[in-house]
């Protein structure tokens, strides 16, 4: 009897890869880890980009998530508030006091399956961060599916083994149809500059009706320009 | 002074040939023995149930076999080096008061071998032939209030006027002695004879009682204990004299004026307390003279005269000063539990090492296993759980670890410990270690699910545990909902540990109003640089940057909560903005001009939108 050879990894990568492209929904992503970078340190479209994949992952069962946060995260850009949250979500909370903290907590975190979601938040370019700690990360969220975000402000996007790479800045709202002078529907523009197994892309994204919207936005005008001629 | 310590002894008076008391102490010892026995065999009574949940500590049950005995440890745990488990012990029982064994410690030098010690490590050594005393301040100058043996052999003793002493022997060396700090070596040194058994506490200026009840088999039998006692004392440089009874009476009583190392059983108990002198039963001097004045020398004496006479002589009499009570406790007749200042714990096992080590981490999985063990037999489960070592230096260093849920599983209690065990401190190192549960739950054995899958719920107490013990408590938290318009009240964040999972009724209703999806934990102020009547600053520096508002959205009035915050505090009319780049804000006015209740209003900002 002669046995098939064994599938190689790249081979498997590539058989991923086409099961993924042929998903064209954004939330059929397999769980691993992502990071995020926002543009601004204090700009709450990072989270509410990260809150949208986690909370469609989540669903309704109902499993908690771990929020990790290291000390100057909670300083500059504040914690997270639950009555903001789009959909309602049991989260545990961790004040971790650095990156070291930060990153040991999310790799326990990930080896609990009964977790929904992991979210860490890294403020700067630690040394400690650097492409094993990644790896290390989304090694453990794929082989126990628990999705792992990384939002990390002030940093630079160094070398990573995140499987996906987003830049996260806020776009001006959609307008209020029933009032001209506020903000209505939030809007992002989502650069995933870094991909494993799809295209790299720019989308800008919203939420409408508890789901996130991805559409290729580029006949918007750039926000600066926006705000000058509006 | 005398009222303190009830009977002042001195070593030189104690058990001399040519004591006028002996004759009546003769007769008292020859009556009781021709009495017969009133007390019969103790009977063991039926079982209580035991109750499901005990937070720390001995429940009030189990005097048949527990886990310990059942462990099949206790038949040859004498080889030194190997695990064994510390006794239960049997809770008192109303009907059986004799069955207790009280192991009484007296240190009769203690201050004066704490100062010894400490003048030592000054580099200043007292040689024994000098006489040293330590004094106290009294009514009328300073008193003595301990000495050596070569001030003793001047005449120097304990209660004397130090200007009297000092007229008797000119070449003593009379210190002040530091009371407060022998009292708190004392109780250090309480919680180090925690090694001996679970229930010590201190009694007196200078003496310990513990309750050895089913502990002496670790140590051979009582004899050996209390040689085994004697010796590590003295290994800590202390004096003592020591003696086990069945009632912390009779214990004091023989180890002040018994025998050395005496141990006393119960049907000899009315025998053996009978010759005594009356300052056996912890009095305090005046009724000693007035009992001696009264004729009754003796503790058979006493026991001789008719109840109703001593009830009647000392009806109103306190504790230290009625004959009546003291006898009554030192013969079992009026219960007096040893008073420890915390439970002993329920389950605890010890490891005696050979010799002393620095490091307990290698034996913590041994330890952990056989906590589980005998947890799992009794059906319990621990929910903190702490290491004790004892160092040979006579003081207890501990690390304890709390848990989400009962745990019995000895891998997860070991992974506690990671990391927590170099804040121990070894001292010169230890000797002894425990590991005790000292909160246990009852914890039922459930089945998992059939595809091998662990219980989701189990699974997140360990994350929470694993993530208290590296990161602290006060770490990890969950929110707990709050029926308050004011943001910052309206999730209180709880210990993870603690706070249980929020159900859906808890959680407060949803809002209809746009809220951020962060918020600061402190509103910030910012600057504005230019205002408008109605609506928020048209521009504005927050954090050393311009901000210019494009679109807002509001206001949204919060009042102050009149049942909660101080008076004069100010309403926040709260106003959801975008400025140029497109970021959304939530920041808030804090009262409104006119409102009587300060300057200006001035602006915050509060949360950060999606």
């Amino acid at each position: 009897m002669q046995c098939p050879p064994p599938i190689t990894q790249t081979r498997l990568l590539h058989q991923r890869a086409l099961r993924d492209s042929a998903m064209s929904d954004v939330q059929a992503q397999p769980a691993t880890l992502a990071e995020v970078f926002p543009e601004t340190g204090v700009d709450g479209a990072a989270t509410g980009f990260a809150l949208a994949h986690i909370g469609a992952h989540i669903g309704a069962t109902g499993k908690p998530l771990l929020w990790v946060q290291d000390r100057v995260s909670r300083r500059e850009a504040g914690r997270p508030f639950l009555a903001g949250f789009p959909v309602p979500l049991n989260v545990i909370h961790v004040q971790a006091g650095n990156a070291t903290d930060v990153l040991w907590t999310m790799e326990q975190g990930l080896g609990c399956p009964g977790l929904g979601g992991v979210i860490g938040e890294i403020w700067g370019d630690p040394a400690r961060l650097d492409f094993t700690a990644t790896k290390r990360l989304a090694l453990r969220a794929e082989a126990h599916g628990v999705p792992a975000w990384l939002i990390r402000r002030a940093a630079t996007a160094s070398l990573s083994a995140a499987r996906l790479r987003w830049r996260i800045a806020s776009l001006p709202a959609a307008a209020d149809p029933h009032d001209q002078r506020a903000p209505g529907q939030a809007m992002w523009r989502a650069d995933l500059f870094r991909a494993r197994w799809r295209q790299p892309g720019q989308w800008v994204a919203h939420h409408d009706g508890g789901a996130l919207v991805m559409e290729h936005g580029g006949d918007l005008p750039d926000s600066g320009d926006w705000a000058q001629t509006g | 002074m005398k009222i303190a310590d009830p009977a002042p002894l001195r070593a030189t008076g104690l058990r001399t040939p040519t004591d006028p008391d002996n004759l009546a102490r003769a007769i008292a010892a020859l009556r009781s023995a021709l009495q017969p026995k009133v007390r019969a065999n103790p009977v063991k009574t039926a079982r209580a149930q035991p109750d499901s949940f005990s937070p720390v500590g001995i429940p009030r049950f189990i005097l048949g076999p527990v886990w310990r005995s059942g462990s099949g440890i206790g038949q040859d745990s004498a080889r030194p080096g190997r695990l064994t488990t510390t006794a239960a012990p049997t809770p008192p029982t109303d009907r059986d008061p004799l069955t207790r064994r009280i192991t009484a410690i007296h240190l009769p030098r203690f201050a004066m071998e704490r100062w010894l010690a400490w003048a030592a490590r000054q580099g200043e050594a007292i040689p024994d032939d000098l006489p040293v005393a330590l004094a106290v301040e009294g009514p009328h100058g300073p008193v003595i209030h301990a000495t050596n043996r070569a001030a003793e052999a001047e005449g120097i003793h304990p209660g004397a006027r130090v200007v009297d002493m000092r007229a008797l022997c000119p070449n003593a060396r009379i210190t002040f002695a530091d009371v407060a700090g022998d009292k708190a070596a004392l109780a250090k040194l309480m919680l180090w004879a925690r090694r001996w058994c679970p229930w010590t506490a201190t009694d007196g200026a200078a003496g310990l009682v513990l309750d050895t009840t089913g502990s002496d088999h670790l140590f051979g039998d009582e004899p050996a204990m209390l040689r085994e006692i004697e010796g590590k004392l003295s290994s800590l440089g202390l004096t003592s004299s020591l003696a086990t009874a069945p009632t912390h009476g009779a214990a004091w009583a023989l180890s002040r004026l018994g025998a050395v190392r005496e141990v006393c059983l119960p049907d000899q108990l009315a025998a053996r307390m009978a010759p005594l002198p009356v300052r056996a039963l912890r009095l305090n001097g005046d009724t000693v003279l007035l009992l001696k004045r009264l004729g009754l020398k003796t503790v058979g004496d006493l026991a001789a005269v008719p109840r109703i006479s001593l009830a009647r002589r000392f009806s109103r009499a306190d504790l230290i000063a009625n004959p009546l009570l003291r006898l009554d406790q030192m013969m079992g007749r009026l219960a007096e539990p040893v008073s420890s200042p915390d439970d002993p714990p329920r389950f605890a096992v010890q490891a005696n090492l050979p010799e002393t080590v620095q490091d307990p981490t290698p034996h913590l999985p041994a330890l952990c296993a056989e906590l589980c063990a005998g947890l799992h037999a009794a059906g319990f489960g621990a929910r903190r759980v702490t290491v004790t070592v004892y160092r040979t230096d006579g003081e207890v260093s501990q690390v304890s670890v709390a848990t989400a849920q009962a745990t019995r599983d000895p891998s997860h209690l070991a992974k506690l410990f990671e990391g927590k065990l170099d804040k121990i401190d070894p001292g010169f190192g230890f000797d002894l270690i425990t590991l005790a549960a000292s909160v246990a739950e009852k914890q039922a054995t459930v089945q998992r699910r059939l595809d091998g899958g662990a219980d989701d719920g189990a699974e997140l107490a360990r994350l929470i545990d694993r993530l208290t013990a590296r990161l602290g408590a006060d770490a990890i938290r969950r929110p707990v909902g709050h029926e308050s318009h004011l943001p910052e009240r309206r999730e209180n964040w709880q210990t993870a540990q603690i706070a249980a999972p929020p159900t859906a009724a808890a959680t407060p209703p949803p809002l209809h109003m746009a809220r951020p999806l962060r918020l600061f934990d402190y509103p910030e102020e910012v600057r504005v640089l230019y205002a408008v009547p109605e609506g928020p600053p048209a521009q504005f520096v927050w954090r050393r940057v311009t901000h210019r508002v494009t679109r807002f959205a509001g206001p949204e009035r919060i009042a102050p909560e009149w049942w909660h915050d101080r008076p004069g505090t100010r309403l926040r009319d709260y106003y959801r903005i975008e400025e140029q780049t497109g970021r959304r804000f939530w920041i808030y006015r804090a009262g409104i001009l006119g409102d009587g209740r300060g300057e200006v209003p001035r602006w915050f900002i509060h949360g950060v939108f999606g």
